[in-house]
């Protein structure tokens, strides 16, 4: 670890990255933002901006219910709470039942009265109000092993899975006569946005994360003509965003995520001009 | 491609049934798809047209059995089916070109990370045999309604299919765009040995080019040649109207 933060202390000569907080918090953008750039790109294209929103609340519910049960790693509580929400919506989703944006609505508000019931108890709440805006400042070189591993593991599926998400985005029926099976792929897909989701929440926030995950994607869709374009692009500008924005927030002295998140909003704002001039 | 040798092989369904929620979808369809014959499936919205092809292509359970025979009866295993859908419903939106699209469906290469010559070669090659090149490098969402027609033939069509199944494929494309994707058809029927299954409500089309029609309503009204078809009674009873009116 020494190592890398004598490296960096010499690549960035600026006086916020002399401290090792704001090291461990560069590494942690580097390592994050390309991770929910490339899943943001395939949650765009399949409208899940929406339920990618759903699962970030859930986090809450998560933390919760590990206090109840005494688990004393809320991460792995929330992991596994947030994934088996992220399938049980993918399920009711696929039934096709129900109409797809009501059956998230249900979910999200769900689990947010139930993490806010539990956490609110005796009125501590405030204790919890940090999972609300996130803080990327407090990631430790543990955390951020967790990030590469769930880097590498992304970098995987998404090498075996995308090009059945793309099929399945375009049509599922036609997806499935190629022999896909769409349901599946789904499905892993939500548990691979619900780990990144989660893993992300303590530095990001329960309210910014899924700006993070689609502003990027929605951005670099303005931009892009072609699929390996849309990854460049949407990867590229979370990166931008969130380097610019960390080091934006320590000169101003303010929230991290809320200052990468309105850089991501600007970039969207640009890509969109440069959209309709292009027509 | 590979041209199928055996000139007698066909794809023999026999009574296919399907249930959805207590509902009966199809009861007992049987019929016989031949290879180097363009077989149209006709009848009302709602007849069982759509779920027929969906459980052909193995997408519904159903009841019977569905078998790909050659001359002599016996089985070929592994059907080879190509699907053409009525249209697409996707976000025209979306960054993706033709050449994305073709390869995410033909190589293991994730697209994202770009399209590999081979591939790249295999999609323009596809493309140019139903008159689509220079397609590759548009956006899908650009494509025109015969365009995007094309693009879903040629991918249809790679790898070579025993069957090939077309949804009602026609609909929504001009009449320009409609002869020069019916002209490929028959011309793939004669090259390619192909067995071809259309669903059609195009009924002028189905008298002039069918070699088989099917008329479905639940389960299988007649069948046979256009002819035969058209001036059965069940026809009539269908449609309102005589299979004489409808060349008019």
């Amino acid at each position: 670890m020494n190592t890398i933060y004598s490296i960096l202390g010499t690549l960035l000569p600026f006086e916020a990255y002399q401290f090792n907080f704001m090291k461990n918090a560069f590494l942690a953008i580097l390592l994050l933002t390309p991770l929910l750039g490339l899943l943001g790109t395939m949650a765009v294209n399949h409208q899940m901006a929406f339920f990618s929103d759903a699962l970030g609340h859930s986090a809450l519910t998560g933390i919760g219910l590990g206090i109840i049960l005494g688990l004393r790693n809320d991460l792995v509580a929330m992991l596994i709470f947030g994934i088996i929400w992220a399938i049980l919506i993918c399920l009711i989703k696929q039934s096709g039942s129900t109409s797809t944006d009501t059956v998230i609505s249900v979910f999200s508000s769900t689990s947010v009265a139930a993490g806010l019931l539990i956490l609110a108890r005796g009125g501590k709440f405030a204790k919890y109000s940090s999972l609300l805006i996130g803080d990327i400042l407090a990631v430790t070189p543990d955390d951020l092993l967790w990030l590469l591993l769930a880097l590498i593991g992304t970098l995987i599926l998404w090498a075996l899975l995308y090009n059945s998400l793309l099929l399945t985005s375009v049509d599922s029926w036609l997806a499935r006569s190629r022999g896909v099976r769409t349901r599946l792929v789904e499905c892993i897909f939500v548990v691979m946005v619900a780990v990144a989701v989660m893993l992300s929440i303590r530095w990001v926030g329960v309210m910014l994360i899924n700006a993070l995950l689609i502003l990027p994607a929605a951005a670099g869709r303005n931009l892009a003509r072609s699929a390996r374009q849309h990854a460049a692009w949407s990867v590229g500008l979370a990166l931008l965003s969130g380097l610019v924005g960390l080091t934006l927030s320590y000169y101003w002295d303010t929230s991290a995520g809320a200052s990468i998140v309105l850089v991501s909003a600007l970039c969207f704002a640009i890509s969109f001009g440069v959209k309709k001039i292009r027509g | 491609m590979h041209v199928h040798s055996c000139a007698l092989c066909h794809i023999d369904l026999d009574r296919i049934s399907v249930r959805r929620g207590g509902q009966v979808l199809l009861q007992d369809v049987s019929m016989h798809i031949h290879c180097g014959q363009l077989t149209v499936l006709i009848g009302q919205n709602g007849a069982g047209k759509t779920t027929l092809i969906r459980a052909l292509l193995g997408e519904l359970p159903h009841s019977g059995t569905i078998r790909h025979v050659d001359g002599r009866g016996l089985d070929i295993p592994h059907l080879r089916t190509g699907y053409v859908p009525q249209h697409l419903q996707f976000d025209r939106e979306m960054p993706l070109t033709v050449c994305d699209f073709m390869a995410a469906s033909l190589s293991r290469r994730p697209v994202w990370t770009g399209v590999g010559k081979k591939t790249r070669t295999l999609v323009n090659e596809a493309l140019a045999s139903v008159d689509a090149d220079g397609l590759a490098d548009l956006p899908l969402g650009r494509c025109s309604g015969g365009e995007l027609q094309r693009v879903l033939l040629a991918l249809a069509l790679t790898p070579a299919p025993d069957l090939l199944v077309l949804d009602e494929p026609v609909s929504g494309i001009d009449r320009n765009g409609l002869k020069m994707f019916l002209d490929t058809l028959l011309d793939l029927r004669r090259t390619h040995h192909m067995a071809i299954l259309l669903v059609s409500h195009d009924l002028r089309f189905v008298r002039e080019y069918a070699d088989h029609v099917v008329l479905l309503d639940k389960s299988v009204l007649a069948q046979g040649s256009a002819e035969s078809v058209f001036s059965s009674p069940e026809f009539t009873s269908v449609f309102g109207f005589s299979g004489e009116e409808a060349a008019e």
